[in-house]
C-alpha cells in the first residue's frame, strides 16, 4: 500500500506562517457566518420569534436527522453586494429519514425573505444541484415575493425556478414544500408545481392575489384565510396535501412524506467504511503558502484527505507538475488531478488527457485540487504546442461524464481554470479555500500587461507616456484585480458552492461523493477529436 | 423413624432465582435437577441449568406453578425421584405435599400435617398458645372489636405479605377483607384471611428452625426482616441488633417448641414480633425454605437445601450442629427488585439487556436473571438477592453497597437507588436502642427518584448521539448557526425531560455543552468525566452509570394523534383488569377509581385523570393489557 510520507514539519518558520495567514483568512470568513447566521438583525429576528416561529436555520436542524451532517451551499451568496449577504435564502444538503435532499429555505427576517437577483441565483444553483443528483428537493417556503427595485433582474430569469420544479417532478425527483407563511402570486406556484405539499394551520397564506387585489380586481370583499389559508387549501382548494398544526408538526409531516418516497441511491455505493487519513487533517492549515508564488506538494494534502493516506500515483515521473492517481474517500473510489507547480505544459496536459480518459473507463469520480496559474506561454512553448495540448485536456474535462469535485486550494489562473474544471467545466460540486484566487492572471501580469500595451499605443501615436499616471492606473488596475479574485469575492458571486475550512475538505468531498452517488456513474466512451 | 433413601433427581416446582439456588446445591451432591417451566420462562437461565425440563403450558401462575397435578406428572415423566418447592407457589401446601408422597416421591418438606397445622394461621396460634408460645391477640373477621385497633388482615394460607390489609378504620374493614381475599385466592388459591392485632413499633426477628425424622430439632439463630414495606420483606440480617444472647436463647427455645408442637421435620422459620420492651409473640410459622435463608447461611456455615435433601433422605441432623450451631461475623440480604419505590413501589418488566454483578468478595448473589432475561409481568417482581457477608454488620452494609453500586443492570427499573441509599446509612438507621420498626419504611418519606448529576445526563445524550454517529463527524455543519440538541426522559411514571445541547468539532471532540440550560465550561476535566461514564444505549433506552440512570429518547415529533389522546387513561404497567367499575356514560369525579389492574399479584387502581364523562371504554374485564395501553377516554365536563 503506498501510503504517502509526512513530511510536515509543525515547528517549520514557513509552516506557522502560513497556518497563520490562513487562520486569519479563516476568521474573515466566519465573522462573515456568524453575520448571516444572525439573519435580518436582531430586531427582525424578534419579531419573527415573537410571532412563534423558528428561524429558517432551526427548520432546517428540526428537520434533518439528529447528528447528521448538513451541508450548507453559497452560505455567503451576495457578499460585496448591495444585498445582504446570504442572499436572504438558505440552501443546503441535509439527511432527511436518511434520504440526502436538498433543503431549502427562505429566511423572512432578511428583508421579509424577498428575492434579489443572487437569491434567484443560489437558488438556481441548488435546483442544479437537485437535478443533477438526484436529490429530492423540500422547499421551506415563507417569502414575500420578488425585491420590487430589482424585478428586472429576477422577473424574466426567476420563471425558471417554477419550471425547474416541475422538470424535476417529471424526472422523477420529488418536490415537497412545506409551506411556513407567505407564498403568493408568483411565490403560491412554488406550492403549486411541488408533488407534496405541507400547509399550516393560520400560518400558511397561498393565493394569487390579496384581499387589496381582488377588491380592486372585482370588488369582492376577502380575508387572507379564505383567500389562501391552509384550512381552506386542506378541505376545499385541495393544494395542501398535508395540514399542518404548527411549524413542528409541518416538518413532521415533511419528514413523514420524505420516508415515503422511497428514495434508493443508484450509484454503486462505497468499496468499504473508509479509514481516516494517517496524519492530522489540523495540519492543511499550515500547507498552502502564505506568499501565493510559493508552490506547494499537493501530496501533502492529498495525505490528509485520502483513506488511510493511501495514494497510487500514475504516471508520478511524466509531466510533473500535476499530480494524478487513485484512492479511496470516505470509501468511495476517486481519481485525483492536482497542481503542482502552478503551471501547465505540455506534458501536464497530456498526462492528465489520459488520466481523464481512464477515469471515463473505469467509471471513477474525479477530484481537481487546483492550485494552478495557468498553461505555459513562450516562443518554446508556443511552438511545442501548448495550446493542442491544452486543448486535449479541457476537451477530455469537458466530454468526460463520471462526476467531477473541484477544489480552488490557491489558486485558479487563466485557462488553467478550464483545464482543472472551473465552474464552466460543470463540476458537481466546487469548493474554495478561503485563501483560493480565480482570475483570467494574475493581478500584476494583468496590470503590467494593460501597462505594455498603453506604452505601445502611446508610442504608435507619437504621445507622450505619463509614467506617472500609468503607476497609478497599474496599481488601481491591480487592486482592482486582487480584490475581484479573492474567495470571498467569488463565492459572493455564486461562482462557486461554498468557502470550506480547509480542514473540512475530507468531510466535503466525501458528503459530495455520497451525494453523487445517488446517480449511476458512468464514464464517457467517446470524445471530441483530439488534435494531434 | 423412616429408613434412610438416597434421592437421585429433584424436580425443583419453582422458578427463578430459588429454583437456580436449589439446583446448584443439587450439582454439589452431584442429584439431578429438572426445572418446570411456564411459557413466559422457557428461556429463563433456571431452565437451562437443570438436567432436565419439562414445560408447562401457559403464563399465569395458577396455569403453571400452581398445578400440582402437572408437576408430579412432571416428575413421575422426567424420572425425579423426590420434589423440592422452594419458596411461595404450592410450597405450604399440605394437600401437594400429600399428593407428592401419595406419588411415591419424595417431599423435601415438613409432613403435610406439619403444614396444615401451621397453614392454618388461625389454628396454628391456639396450638401455639397451648404449647406456651407468646401469641398476638388474634380472631376471625367478625368479632374485630375484640381485637382492637389498628388491625390487621392476613390469608390464613398467605406469606410474604400477599393478602395482607392493615386496618386503622373499623369502616375500611369491608374493603381490605375483600381485597384480601381476592389476593389470597389468586395466590395461594385458599381465600380465608383472618385478623389480628397490629403491634406497631415492633420488630420482626425470625427463628430458622430445622428437625429431622429422629425427633432432633435445632434453632440457626435469627434473622431480623424488621425493614419491610407494605409487609414485604426489603432486607434481612443476622444476628439482629436487637437481641442479647439471653433473649436469643429464649427465643430459639419458643421456635423449637412450635415446631415440636407440630412434629416438624426439615427447614422452617418461626416467625415473631419483637416489641420494644423486648417481649416477642408467634407470628405465623413458615414451612418451607424462606427467601432469606442464605443470610443464615452465611453466619453459620451450614448449606440450608443440602440439609433438607439429607432429612428428607432420612439422615439426622449432623452432631456437630446439634452440639452448636456457630454465629460468626454478620450477613445482610437486600431483595432487588424490578419496581420503582419512588413512584410507589410501581413493577416493571421488560428485557434486561446485560445484567453482570460483578464479583465484590464476601458478596454472594442469587439472581434469576442474566444478559437478555426477560422479566415477565406474571409473577413475583424479586430479580436477585445480594448477601454480604461481613466481620462487621457495617462491613457487610458497605460490601453490599459496593456491589450494588458496581452491578450492570440495563434494564427495567429496579429498587436499587433504595437499597444503596438505605444501606450507606444503615448501622445509623437502625442503631441499636434507636431502631426502626416494620412500619418505618412505609412511613419514611423517600423522597424522589435519586438525580443524575449533569455530566451524567451529558454522558447518556451523547452516548445516543455516538450511537447515530455514520460516515462523518456527528452533526457536522460547514455553517455551525447553533447547538445539535437532544432530549431525554427520565423516571417511570411522570418522565423528567432533561436537555442536552452540544457541538462537537470536525474531529468528533466534545467543544460544547448546555444541560438543561446551563452552559458547561468544556475542558479536559468535564471531557474526561463524560468519557469515564458507562453508558450504553439499548434502542430507546439509555443506560448510565451501569444502569443506576436510566432514560429514554424520546421521539423527535408527537403526531397530534398520539397527544390528541388527552383525557384517555392508558394503564401503567402490563397486567389484567380484574374489576371494570364504569362503563361509557358514567359521570364521573377527579381521581374516583375507574378500574382494577392485577399486575405482580397487586391490584393497582386506575383513576380518573379529571371530572367527567366516559367517553369510550377500550378495554375489558379480564384483558391482558400491555403497559401504556388505552384504557379508556374520559371527556371533561
Amino acid at each position: 500500500m503506498p501510503v504517502l510520507p509526512d513530511r510536515i514539519d509543525e515547528h517549520s518558520d514557513a509552516y506557522r506562517e502560513n497556518r497563520a495567514s490562513l487562520t486569519a483568512q479563516l476568521a474573515a470568513h466566519d465573522e462573515q457566518l456568524t453575520k448571516v447566521n444572525l439573519g435580518g438583525g436582531e430586531k427582525y429576528v424578534a419579531r419573527h420569534r415573537a410571532r412563534g416561529k423558528l428561524l429558517i436555520r432551526e427548520r432546517i436542524e428540526a428537520l434533518v436527522d439528529p447528528d447528521s451532517p448538513f451541508l450548507e451551499l453559497s452560505p455567503l451568496a451576495a457578499y460585496g453586494s448591495t444585498f445582504p449577504v446570504g442572499a436572504g435564502s438558505v440552501t443546503g444538503i441535509g439527511v432527511v429519514e436518511g434520504v440526502e435532499c436538498l433543503i431549502s429555505g427562505s429566511d423572512p427576517t432578511m428583508r421579509g425573505g424577498a428575492s434579489n437577483p443572487f437569491t434567484l441565483k443560489k437558488g438556481l444553483r441548488a435546483a442544479e444541484i437537485a437535478r443533477e443528483n438526484r436529490l429530492p428537493v423540500i422547499g421551506l417556503t415563507e417569502s414575500g415575493g420578488a425585491d420590487l427595485p430589482t424585478q428586472s433582474e429576477i422577473f424574466i430569469p426567476g420563471g425558471a425556478s417554477f419550471r425547474n420544479i416541475t422538470n424535476a417532478s417529471a424526472a422523477g425527483i420529488p418536490q415537497v414544500s412545506i409551506v411556513f407563511g407567505n407564498s403568493t402570486a408568483g411565490g403560491a406556484y412554488v406550492p403549486g408545481m411541488s408533488d407534496y405539499v405541507v400547509m399550516i394551520k393560520e400560518r400558511s397564506k397561498v393565493f394569487l392575489g390579496g384581499p387589496p387585489l381582488v377588491k380592486m380586481a372585482t370588488g369582492e370583499d376577502s380575508d387572507d384565510e379564505s383567500l389562501g389559508g391552509a384550512e381552506m387549501h386542506a378541505r376545499i382548494s385541495g393544494l395542501a396535501d398535508y395540514f399542518a398544526l404548527d411549524e413542528l408538526d409541518a416538518i413532521r409531516l415533511g419528514r413523514q412524506v420524505v420516508k415515503r418516497l422511497n428514495q434508493r441511491k443508484r450509484g454503486p455505493g462505497p468499496r468499504g467504511p473508509g479509514r481516516p487519513p494517517k496524519y492530522d487533517p489540523d495540519q492543511l492549515l499550515g500547507i498552502p503558502s502564505a506568499d501565493p508564488k510559493v508552490p506547494f506538494d499537493p501530496r501533502d494534502v492529498i495525505a490528509r484527505v485520502v483513506d488511510d493516506s493511501d495514494f497510487d500515483e500514475f504516471k508520478p515521473l511524466y509531466g510533473t507538475s500535476l499530480v494524478t492517481g487513485f484512492a479511496e474517500l470516505h470509501g468511495y473510489p476517486i481519481g485525483i488531478l492536482a497542481n503542482h507547480h502552478g503551471v501547465l505544459f505540455s506534458e501536464e496536459s497530456e498526462k492528465a488527457a489520459q488520466f481523464i480518459q481512464l477515469a471515463n473507463q473505469i467509471d471513477t469520480p474525479l477530484v481537481f485540487l487546483q492550485n494552478t496559474t495557468g498553461y505555459m506561454v513562450g516562443k518554446e512553448f508556443e511552438q511545442r504546442g501548448i495550446i493542442k495540448d491544452g486543448s486535449k485536456m479541457i476537451n477530455a474535462v469537458s466530454n468526460s461524464r463520471v462526476p467531477h469535485l473541484t477544489i480552488n486550494m490557491a489558486a485558479s489562473y487563466g485557462a488553467g481554470n478550464y483545464g482543472m474544471c472551473g465552474r464552466a467545466f460543470g463540476p458537481r460540486f466546487l469548493f474554495a479555500w478561503p485563501n483560493a484566487k480565480s482570475a483570467v492572471m494574475g493581478p500584476a501580469q494583468l496590470a503590467g500587461v494593460m501597462s505594455i500595451v498603453a506604452r505601445e499605443s502611446a508610442a504608435s501615436m507619437g504621445k507622450p507616456f505619463d509614467e506617472e499616471a500609468d503607476a497609478g492606473l497599474r496599481q488601481l488596475v491591480e487592486d482592482q484585480i486582487e480584490r475581484e479574485s479573492l474567495a470571498m469575492f467569488m463565492t459572493g458571486k455564486v461562482y462557486d458552492d461554498g468557502i470550506i475550512d480547509p480542514r473540512d475538505t475530507r468531510t466535503v468531498l466525501g458528503i459530495c461523493l455520497s451525494v453523487i452517488d445517488n446517480q449511476p456513474i458512468e464514464g464517457t466512451r467517446g470524445y471530441g477529436v483530439f488534435r494531434m | 423413624m423412616n429408613p434412610a433413601r438416597p434421592i437421585t433427581c429433584i424436580l425443583v416446582a419453582n422458578r427463578g432465582e430459588i429454583a437456580r439456588r436449589v439446583m446448584r446445591t443439587c450439582r454439589e451432591l452431584a442429584i439431578d435437577s429438572v426445572a418446570v417451566f411456564s411459557d413466559a420462562d422457557e428461556h429463563a437461565p433456571f431452565v437451562r441449568e437443570a438436567d432436565r425440563s419439562v414445560r408447562l403450558p401457559g403464563t399465569a401462575s395458577i396455569d403453571t406453578y400452581l398445578r400440582s397435578d402437572l408437576l408430579i406428572a412432571a416428575a413421575l415423566q422426567a424420572g425425579a425421584d423426590a420434589i423440592h418447592p422452594g419458596y411461595g407457589f404450592l410450597s405450604e401446601n399440605a394437600a401437594f405435599a400429600q399428593q407428592v408422597l401419595d406419588a411415591g416421591l419424595v417431599w423435601i418438606g415438613p409432613p403435610p400435617g406439619a403444614i396444615a397445622a401451621m397453614g392454618s394461621k388461625i389454628a396454628a396460634k391456639k396450638l401455639m398458645r397451648e404449647h406456651g408460645v407468646p401469641v398476638v391477640p388474634d380472631n376471625t373477621v367478625e368479632t374485630l372489636e375484640q381485637i382492637g385497633l389498628p388491625a390487621l388482615v392476613k390469608a390464613s394460607a398467605g406469606g410474604g405479605g400477599r393478602g395482607m390489609r392493615i386496618v386503622r378504620d373499623a369502616a375500611a374493614l369491608d374493603d381490605a377483607v375483600a381485597g384480601a381475599q381476592r389476593e389470597a385466592a389468586s395466590a395461594f388459591g385458599d381465600s380465608t384471611v383472618f385478623v389480628e392485632r397490629y403491634l406497631e413499633g415492633a420488630r420482626h426477628v425470625e427463628i430458622q428452625v430445622l428437625a429431622d425424622t429422629h425427633s432432633n430439632v435445632i434453632a440457626l439463630h435469627e434473622r431480623d426482616c424488621t425493614l419491610q414495606r407494605r409487609h414485604q420483606k426489603v432486607l434481612e440480617e443476622a444476628p439482629s441488633p436487637a437481641l442479647d444472647a439471653h433473649l436469643r436463647l429464649r427465643m430459639e427455645a419458643a421456635a423449637v417448641a412450635a415446631a415440636a408442637a407440630v412434629s416438624y421435620v426439615g427447614a422452617g422459620t418461626v416467625e415473631f414480633l419483637l416489641d420494644a420492651a423486648g417481649g416477642f409473640w408467634f407470628l405465623e410459622m413458615n414451612t418451607r425454605l424462606q427467601v432469606e435463608h442464605p443470610v443464615t447461611e452465611l453466619v453459620t456455615g451450614v448449606d440450608l437445601v443440602a440439609l433438607q435433601v439429607s432429612i428428607a433422605e432420612g439422615h439426622a441432623i449432623p452432631a456437630e450442629l446439634l452440639v452448636a450451631v456457630p454465629l460468626r461475623g454478620h450477613a445482610i440480604e437486600v431483595r432487588l427488585c424490578a419496581e420503582d419505590p419512588y413512584c410507589g413501589y410501581l413493577p416493571s418488566s421488560g428485557t434486561f439487556h446485560e445484567v453482570d454483578f460483578g464479583s465484590v468478595p464476601g458478596v454472594r448473589v442469587d439472581n434469576a436473571i442474566e444478559s437478555g432475561s426477560e422479566v415477565p409481568p406474571y409473577y413475583d417482581s424479586m430479580i436477585a438477592k445480594l448477601i454480604a457477608h461481613g466481620s462487621t454488620r457495617a462491613e457487610a452494609a458497605r460490601r453490599l453497597v459496593k456491589a450494588l453500586s458496581g452491578a450492570t443492570l440495563h434494564g427495567p427499573v429496579t429498587n436499587r437507588e433504595l437499597l444503596i441509599d438505605l444501606l450507606s446509612r444503615w448501622t445509623e438507621l437502625d442503631a441499636p436502642g434507636a431502631g426502626i420498626d416494620t412500619g418505618w419504611l412505609d412511613r419514611h418519606d423517600l423522597g424522589t427518584t435519586p438525580a443524575p448529576n449533569a455530566v451524567t445526563i451529558a454522558a447518556a445524550a451523547l452516548a445516543v448521539a455516538a450511537s447515530r454517529r455514520g460516515r462523518f463527524p456527528t452533526g457536522w455543519r460547514n455553517n455551525a448557526s447553533q447547538l445539535h440538541r437532544q432530549p431525554l426522559l427520565r423516571g417511570s411514571a411522570e418522565p423528567v425531560e432533561q436537555v442536552v445541547e452540544y457541538r462537537f468539532d470536525r474531529a468528533d471532540v466534545l467543544q460544547q455543552l448546555v444541560v438543561d440550560g446551563t452552559p458547561i465550561e468544556v475542558d479536559t476535566a468535564v471531557r474526561d468525566a463524560v468519557a469515564n461514564t458507562a453508558v450504553t444505549v439499548h434502542g430507546g433506552e439509555v443506560f448510565a452509570s451501569h444502569g443506576r440512570f436510566t432514560f429514554t429518547v424520546p421521539p423527535m415529533f408527537v403526531s397530534p394523534d398520539d397527544a390528541g389522546r388527552a383525557g384517555s387513561t392508558v394503564a401503567p404497567m402490563p397486567g389484567k383488569i380484574v374489576r371494570l367499575l364504569v362503563s361509557a356514560g358514567d359521570s364521573v369525579v377527579a381521581g374516583q377509581a375507574l378500574l382494577f389492574i392485577e399486575a405482580m399479584k397487586m391490584e393497582h387502581q386506575v383513576v380518573a385523570p379529571h371530572a367527567g364523562v366516559i367517553a369510550e371504554v377500550f378495554v375489558q374485564t379480564g384483558q391482558q393489557l400491555d403497559g401504556g395501553q388505552p384504557l379508556l377516554k374520559v371527556d371533561p365536563s
